[in-house]
């Protein structure tokens, strides 16, 4: 048998219908779903009269439109529309009777964030969601990838996607990482290295020492942004972290369903002398804490430089450049770390999880934030949020002038009331640095945890490795 | 869905690369959970000030591609999220062809099931295209999902390569649902078959 990628293990572990010209019905294992792109779908099923194929299968939280400050459970908190997509998906989740974690319901998060949680997600399934984040349920070796919704109502149909094979790409991250640096910065550096449509094709096995070291936390992180670099889905092959993690999940397999699963999840990795049709390799000990300068998650730099020129660019990118800066505010050779900052936003399925905010609290413990700076921290979970309080990481974060909110999405996308005004400045944990994406006319530098903690001390965009 | 076969149209210019799902539909107009009535705000940010009014330099603005039917655009076009908003918005206005030298992947397979045709060409031919759709409302192209060529207002031809199962699906229009569920049988086997291998699933 010639030798397997892991994807390729997985892909043909759920082939349930191929056709002549390649075209497969993928098999999903698990379809979560969220607010915002499901309406439509379920509205779909009704008028065609259909079911669910596997409501067990199939899990529903709210998470972009919810709002994250006390005493959300008052619907007024909402706008009308808001809350018109959240009771839509209370009513359908009811209707069609899927899994549903409810604003009320302390399990309530970020749909990426608690699939995991609950031992929803596992080693080798295929996950999608209506959601491009999706991707980063890959850190579990999970094949999972964002879909749209026509494709969230053939998932609740049949179970199943119309799908053509990806293309195999291999991003290795060698050595070790130096202190300071982080998961999110190992990931930015690789979109920062391929670019936003380096990925478009193919499937991301990310491996190499870095990566091995990483928590499962980390791992998430990285897999998360794999959509930002255009792949369709970023994987990591399962190992001693991952079942670690997943061992002992409400949703995960017991006793002797244990014992099978992990002696499947044990032959899920990329066999030797396997092909890889683009292969990516960095030195761990060469990535730097990075930041965006500009509004494409490609506009990547170490945070020791400056902001570039257009005219350092070619083609298509150097008016790309141009208004980047111009709708950054930015002047090409300023230096990054002079860049003064409004706000910091630490949350998102990119760094919403329980160790983002330890790293947080390491910078500001004792410390407070900088005079007139907005500041908060949104968990990714109720139950992150309540191990942060348990951790007492809350009180250090409320003592340092943060706001402490309720899980959701926030500020990632800003659909709820979360936003930036215009002009506003805001170092993010987040993934997207687009023009509008955390509101009208609002500027987004992404960076780790740490450093969006180190600038809410000073004030600018900082090195941690000074404050370390 | 509606069928794409021929399509004589003005196609509008958009070189900036990578126009991200965020410029083509801002999230606020997420929030609807109807399919339709997105065309007013396709490229909202891009297209309108804070005001309302129009941005009068906005290509889609100009009078002549007030009424473009094609979309001739740079590099990566669609990345970002996931939200099938935005090519519900792109059909809503009336564009039905996009051509680009790439697209982001989940934007791209999300076109076709909304009877939008998304080509990709070298860059050399989206030049071409691009400085015929520069000429503005006069110069039509001709796209021919049949024959897989796209016709220049010049007459010159150019082909290109599309998925055979997802072209037949445009030209008959057809419900991906409704084709999925006659092959019920190999779903039923496969959950049967894992029920057995992956009981944990």
């Amino acid at each position: 048998m010639s030798p397997k990628t892991l994807y390729d293990k997985i892909w043909d572990a759920h082939v349930a219908h191929e056709a002549e010209d390649g075209t497969c019905l993928l098999y999903i294992d698990r379809h979560l779903v969220h607010e915002v792109t499901s309406p439509q779908a379920f509205e779909g099923l009704r008028l065609a009269g259909r079911s669910v194929h596997a409501p067990d299968k199939t899990i529903a939280v709210p998470d972009h439109n919810v709002p994250t400050t006390a005493g959300r459970e008052d619907p007024a908190q909402m706008t009308t529309e808001s809350r018109i997509q959240v009771e839509a998906l209370d009513k359908n989740a009811k209707e069609f009777g899927v899994h549903y974690y409810p604003v009320s319901d302390v399990r309530q998060g970020i749909v990426h964030i608690v699939g995991p949680e609950q031992g929803w997600t596992l080693p080798g399934m295929t996950v999608v969601c209506g959601d491009s984040h999706t991707a980063t349920h890959g850190a579990f070796g999970a094949l999972a990838h964002g879909i749209g919704t026509s494709e969230v109502e053939h998932v609740l149909a049949t179970q199943t996607l119309i799908q053509k094979k990806s293309l195999n790409m291999k991003v290795e991250i060698t050595g070790k990482l130096k202190p300071g640096v982080t998961a999110k910065d190992i990931t930015l550096a690789v979109i920062g290295e391929t670019g936003t449509g380096g990925g478009t094709g193919y499937v991301i096995e990310y491996c190499g020492e870095a990566i091995r070291d990483l928590s499962m936390e980390g791992r998430m992180t990285v897999c998360n942004m794999a959509i930002e670099g255009g792949a369709r889905a970023g994987l990591i092959a399962p190992d001693e972290t991952t079942y670690s993690y997943v061992n002992g999940r409400p949703h995960a397999p017991k006793g002797a369903q244990w014992e099978a699963a992990l002696n499947w999840w044990k032959t899920l990795y990329t066999d030797e002398g396997a092909h890889f049709d683009k292969v990516v390799t960095l030195k761990g000990e060469d990535i730097q804490p990075v930041v965006t300068w500009g509004t494409s998650p490609e506009d990547v730099l170490p945070i020791t430089g400056v902001v570039p020129n257009p005219e350092d660019f070619t083609g298509g990118k150097v008016e790309a450049a141009r208004r980047s800066i111009e709708y950054m505010g930015l002047t090409p050779g300023q230096k990054l770390t002079d860049i003064e900052i409004d706000t910091v936003f630490i949350g998102s399925c990119t760094n919403g999880r329980i160790e983002d905010f330890r790293a947080v609290a390491e910078v500001v413990k004792g410390k407070k934030i900088k005079d007139g700076m907005r500041a908060m921290i949104v968990p990714g979970s109720g139950l992150v949020r309540a191990q942060a309080e348990e951790e007492g990481l809350a009180d250090i974060f409320r003592e340092a002038g943060f706001e402490w909110r309720l899980a959701g999405c926030s500020m990632c996308l800003a659909m709820n009331p979360d936003q930036l005004s215009e002009g506003e400045r805001c170092a993010a944990t987040s993934n997207r640095n687009f023009e509008g994406r955390q509101g009208y006319k609002g500027r987004t530098h992404l960076v780790s945890p740490a450093m969006a903690a180190a600038a809410a001390l000073t004030g600018k965009l900082t090195d941690i490795r000074d404050l370390i | 869905m509606e069928k794409f076969e021929k399509l004589t149209g003005i196609a509008a210019p958009m070189p900036l690369v990578n126009i991200d799902t965020d410029m083509i539909i801002p999230k606020v107009f997420l929030k609807s959970i109807a399919r339709t009535g997105f065309g007013k705000n396709l490229f909202d940010e891009m297209r309108y000030n804070r005001d309302g009014t129009e941005i009068a330099d906005f290509v889609l603005n100009k009078p002549q591609y007030r009424s473009s039917e094609i979309l001739v655009a740079g590099d990566n076009f669609g990345c970002g999220s996931s939200r099938e908003h935005a090519p519900w918005a792109i059909a809503d206005f009336g564009i039905k062809c996009v051509v680009s030298t790439s697209f982001a992947d989940i934007f791209f397979n999300n076109c076709f099931k909304n009877g939008i045709l998304p080509i990709v060409l070298p860059q050399e031919q989206v030049d071409l295209l691009m400085k015929d759709a520069e000429k503005g409302e006069n110069a039509r192209m001709t796209v021919d999902l049949e024959a897989q060529e796209i016709t220049t207002s010049d007459g010159e031809v150019i082909s290109f390569e599309v998925d055979a199962f997802k072209k037949q699906c445009l030209l008959e229009g057809l419900d991906d649902i409704g084709q999925t569920l006659q092959k019920q049988s190999s779903v039923d086997s496969y959950e049967t078959k894992m029920a057995q291998e992956r009981p944990w699933v």
